[in-house]
C-alpha cells in the first residue's frame, strides 16, 4: 500500500512552504474519505476550508490546523462532563446493531461505577442471543455487579426490565445498566420492541434520569449513520459509545452522526479488558483521525 | 432500499440521456457519480480508484449496440464490471479428497464468526454430510456456552476442551473429527484485530498445526474503509481461501464485498442473512452487483435489447 505519513508532511511534500492548492486540498479529502467521514460531511468540511483560504492564504500548518478546529467543534456537543447523577436513579439503556460491544461496555461501565461508589444493577434483557446472559454474568462477576435476568430462554425482554427497575427502586441502587439485544435498525419488529423497553423504563421510573446510549463498532461505515437515526427514534437516544477505537478503524463516521443528529459521543472503547473505556475527548479523536493513514 | 444509490447513478445516467454514443466528456460526470455512488456504500476509496479506470476503459472501449441507449449501456458496463471483479459465478465450500474437510473461520471481534459456525454446520448437514464444530475462542466471555448452546439448537456436536491452548483445542477436535468419521470440521476462532500481533501468530499456529482446506474469513458487511486493511492483513498472514459476509439482512449496501474480492483475489462464499442459523445463503456476485447498484430492473431491460 501507500506509505503511512502524517498529514502536514503529505501536505508539505504537495505544496513545500507555499499556501495548500487543489492537491492539497484533493490529500486532505482522500484522508476524510478513508476515515470513513463519509461524502457529505467530508464536502462540508472541505468547503469550509476552501471558504477560509479565500479569506487568507494557508500553508500547511494553518490549513491542518484550522481543520482540526473544524472538526473537534462538529464533534463537541453539550456538557464535555458525563456522569450518573448522585443519590437517585440513573438507567442507562444500552442499544445497538449485532456485535456491536454492547455487552462488553456494560461489563466496563459497571466497573468503572462500582469503583466511583455508586450502587450498580445490570439488567439482562437480551433474551435472546445464545449465550447473552451467560456473557453478561461473566462481565458483572468481574465488575463485582449484579445481575437481574430471568431464568428462561426468549422470554420477554421488556417483563426483564421492568423486573430489573423494580429491584433497583426496592434497593435504592444508582445506576441500572440494561443491556438489550443487538438488532439491526431495519427490522421493524425489533425496533418496536426497543421501543416497549424504553416505554416501560419512563413508565415504571418517572423519577429516573434516564440515558438511551447508541453503542457503535468504530469499523462500521456510512451505514452507522442509518443506525443512529433509526435508533435515536425508537430509543430516544441520549448519547453515543465509540468503541472498537484500538483497531485501525478511525470511526469517522461519528463526525457524520454528531453534525447531522446532533447526539454526544459519552464514551470509547479501546479493547476487551474491564479497563479499556474512556470518557470521548474530541482532541484526541480528530488527532487520532488524522495521524497516519 | 437504496434509493440514494440508484437516485445517484440514476442522475449520472440521465446527463448520458439523449446522447448517441459514449465519449470521454461525456463519460466524466457519469463516473464521477459512480465513485460517489460507491464511496456511499462503502467500498474502499483505493479499490473505486483502481474500479472507475476499469469502467472508463471498459466503457470507451466498448461497441455501441443497436437499439440501446448509451446511458443503459453504461449501467451494463459498470455492472458487468462489478461482476467481473467479484467473481463470474458461485464458488462452493472446499471439499477435501480424503475427510474431514477442514474449515478455520477467521474475523474481527463480533463479525458473526461463531453464529455463522453454526449456520455453516446446518448448511453442509442439509447436503447430506456429517459437520462437527470445534470451540476455539478461550477469551471472549461465554463464546464456549454459545457456541455449545447453538449446536445444541439444531443437533449438531461440538467439541470443546475448556480454556486451555487454542491450537491444542484445534489439533485435537480435527482429531475427534477423524474418529468420529465426520466429513466436515468447522473451527470457531476468538475475534481479533490484524493488527494484534500477537493473536494473529496464535492463528498462524492453529492454521500450521491443522492444515484447514478452507480459510473462511468472517467479515460484518456493514464494515466501511476497513475492509480492505483487514482484508489485506489476514490474508497475508493466513492466505485465506474466501469470505463471508454477514448481516446483509440490514440496509448496508455491502461495498465491502468488492473490496475484499479485489484485495485477496479470493471469492465471498456465502452470505449471512438473519441471526437464526437457517440464515446462510450462497453467494452470488451478479446479485451483489444488483444490490451495491440497486438497479435490478434496468439490467433485463439492457438484456432484452
Ligand atoms: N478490540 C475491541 N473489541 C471489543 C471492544 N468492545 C467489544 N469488543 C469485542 O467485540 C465483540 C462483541 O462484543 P459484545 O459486547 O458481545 O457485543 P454486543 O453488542 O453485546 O453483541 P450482541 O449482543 O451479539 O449484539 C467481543 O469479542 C468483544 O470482546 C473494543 O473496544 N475493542
Ligand atoms: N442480523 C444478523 N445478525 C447476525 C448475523 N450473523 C451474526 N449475527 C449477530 O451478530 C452478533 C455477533 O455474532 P457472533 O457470532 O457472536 O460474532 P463473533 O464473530 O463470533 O464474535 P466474537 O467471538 O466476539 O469475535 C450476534 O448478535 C449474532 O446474532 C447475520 O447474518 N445477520
Ligand atoms: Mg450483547
Ligand atoms: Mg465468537
Amino acid at each position: 500500500g501507500k506509505t503511512r505519513l502524517n498529514l502536514i508532511n503529505q501536505l508539505k511534500a504537495l505544496v513545500g512552504r507555499g499556501p495548500i492548492d487543489q492537491d492539497a486540498i484533493e490529500e486532505i479529502e482522500m484522508v476524510l474519505l478513508q476515515a470513513d467521514v463519509g461524502i457529505d460531511a467530508t464536502e462540508r468540511i472541505i468547503q469550509a476550508l476552501q471558504k477560509r483560504m479565500r479569506e487568507e492564504v494557508l500553508p500547511p500548518e494553518e490549513a491542518v490546523k484550522y481543520l482540526k478546529q473544524q472538526m473537534r467543534q462538529m464533534l463537541t456537543i453539550g456538557d464535555p462532563t458525563f456522569a450518573p447523577q448522585r443519590d437517585r436513579l440513573n438507567v442507562w439503556l444500552i442499544v445497538g446493531v449485532n456485535g456491536a460491544g454492547k455487552t462488553t461496555t456494560i461489563g466496563k461501565i459497571a466497573h468503572v461505577a462500582q469503583g466511583s461508589g455508586y450502587k450498580c444493577l445490570i439488567a439482562a434483557a437480551d433474551t435472546f442471543r445464545a449465550a447473552a446472559v451467560e456473557q453478561l454474568k461473566v462481565w458483572g462477576e468481574r465488575a463485582g455487579v449484579e445481575v437481574i435476568a430471568n431464568p428462561g430462554q426468549n422470554t420477554d425482554p421488556a417483563a426483564v426490565v421492568f423486573d430489573a427497575v423494580m429491584a433497583a427502586q426496592a434497593r435504592g441502587t444508582e445506576l441500572l445498566l440494561v443491556d438489550t439485544a443487538g438488532r439491526l435498525q431495519n427490522k421493524k419488529n425489533l425496533m418496536e420492541e426497543l421501543a416497549k423497553i424504553r416505554r416501560i423504563i419512563d413508565k415504571k421510573a418517572p423519577e429516573a434520569t434516564v440515558e438511551a446510549l447508541l453503542v457503535l463498532d468504530a469499523t462500521q461505515g456510512q451505514n452507522g449513520l442509518r443506525q443512529a437515526q433509526v435508533f435515536a427514534e425508537a430509543a430516544k437516544l441520549s448519547g453515543v459509545i465509540l468503541t472498537k477505537l484500538d483497531s485501525t478503524a478511525k470511526g469517522g463516521i461519528a463526525l457524520a452522526i454528531t453534525q447531522q443528529m446532533h447526539l454526544p459521543i459519552r464514551f470509547i472503547g479501546a479493547g476487551e479488558g474491564l479497563e479499556d473505556l474512556r470518557p470521548f475527548s474530541s482532541y484526541e479523536f480528530v488527532e487520532a483521525l488524522l495521524s497516519e493513514y | 432500499m437504496f434509493d440514494a444509490l440508484s437516485e445517484k447513478l440514476e442522475l449520472a445516467w440521465k446527463k448520458l440521456r439523449g446522447q448517441d454514443k459514449i465519449t470521454e466528456t461525456n463519460i466524466q460526470e457519469a463516473l464521477r457519480e459512480v465513485r460517489r455512488a460507491l464511496l456511499d456504500a462503502d467500498v474502499n476509496l483505493q479499490v473505486v480508484k483502481r474500479f472507475i479506470e476499469e469502467v472508463r476503459e471498459a466503457a470507451l472501449g466498448s461497441e455501441v449496440i443497436m437499439g440501446v441507449n448509451p446511458d443503459q449501456q453504461f449501467i451494463k458496463i459498470v455492472h458487468d464490471e462489478l461482476v467481473k471483479v467479484m467473481g463470474d459465478a458461485n464458488v462452493p465450500i472446499a471439499q477435501a479428497s480424503t475427510p474431514p474437510t477442514i474449515i478455520l473461520m477467521a474475523g474481527l471481534q463480533g463479525s458473526g464468526k461463531t453464529t455463522t459456525c453454526a449456520k455453516l454446520a446446518l448448511y453442509l448437514r442439509k447436503q447430506g454430510k456429517k459437520p462437527l464444530m470445534v470451540a476455539g475462542d478461550i477469551y471472549r466471555p461465554a463464546a464456549i456456552d454459545q457456541l455449545k448452546t447453538l449446536g445444541q439448537q439444531i443437533q449438531i456436536p461440538v467439541f470443546d476442551l475448556g480454556k486451555t491452548d487454542p491450537v491444542e483445542i484445534a489439533r485435537q477436535g480435527v482429531e475427534a473429527a477423524r474418529q468420529q468419521g465426520c466429513d466436515y470440521v468447522i473451527l470457531d476462532t476468538a475475534g481479533r484485530l490484524q493488527i494484534d500481533l500477537e493473536m494473529m501468530a496464535e492463528l498462524e499456529r492453529v492454521k500450521a498445526t491443522v492444515q484447514p482446506h478452507e480459510i473462511l474469513l468472517v467479515v460484518d458487511a456493514m464494515i466501511g474503509q476497513e475492509a480492505a486493511n483487514l482484508t489485506q492483513a489476514f490474508h497475508e498472514r493466513l492466505g485465506i481461501t474466501g469470505a463471508i459476509l454477514t448481516k446483509l439482512d440490514g440496509d448496508t449496501r455491502g461495498g465491502a464485498a468488492l473490496s475484499i474480492r479485489q484485495v485477496s483475489g479470493q471469492p465471498i462464499k456465502f452470505i449471512g442473512v438473519g441471526e437464526k442459523v437457517e440464515a446462510l445463503d450462497p453467494f452470488y456476485p451478479d446479485r451483489m452487483a444488483s444490490r451495491i447498484l440497486g438497479m435490478g430492473d434496468i439490467l433485463s431491460l439492457v438484456e432484452k435489447a
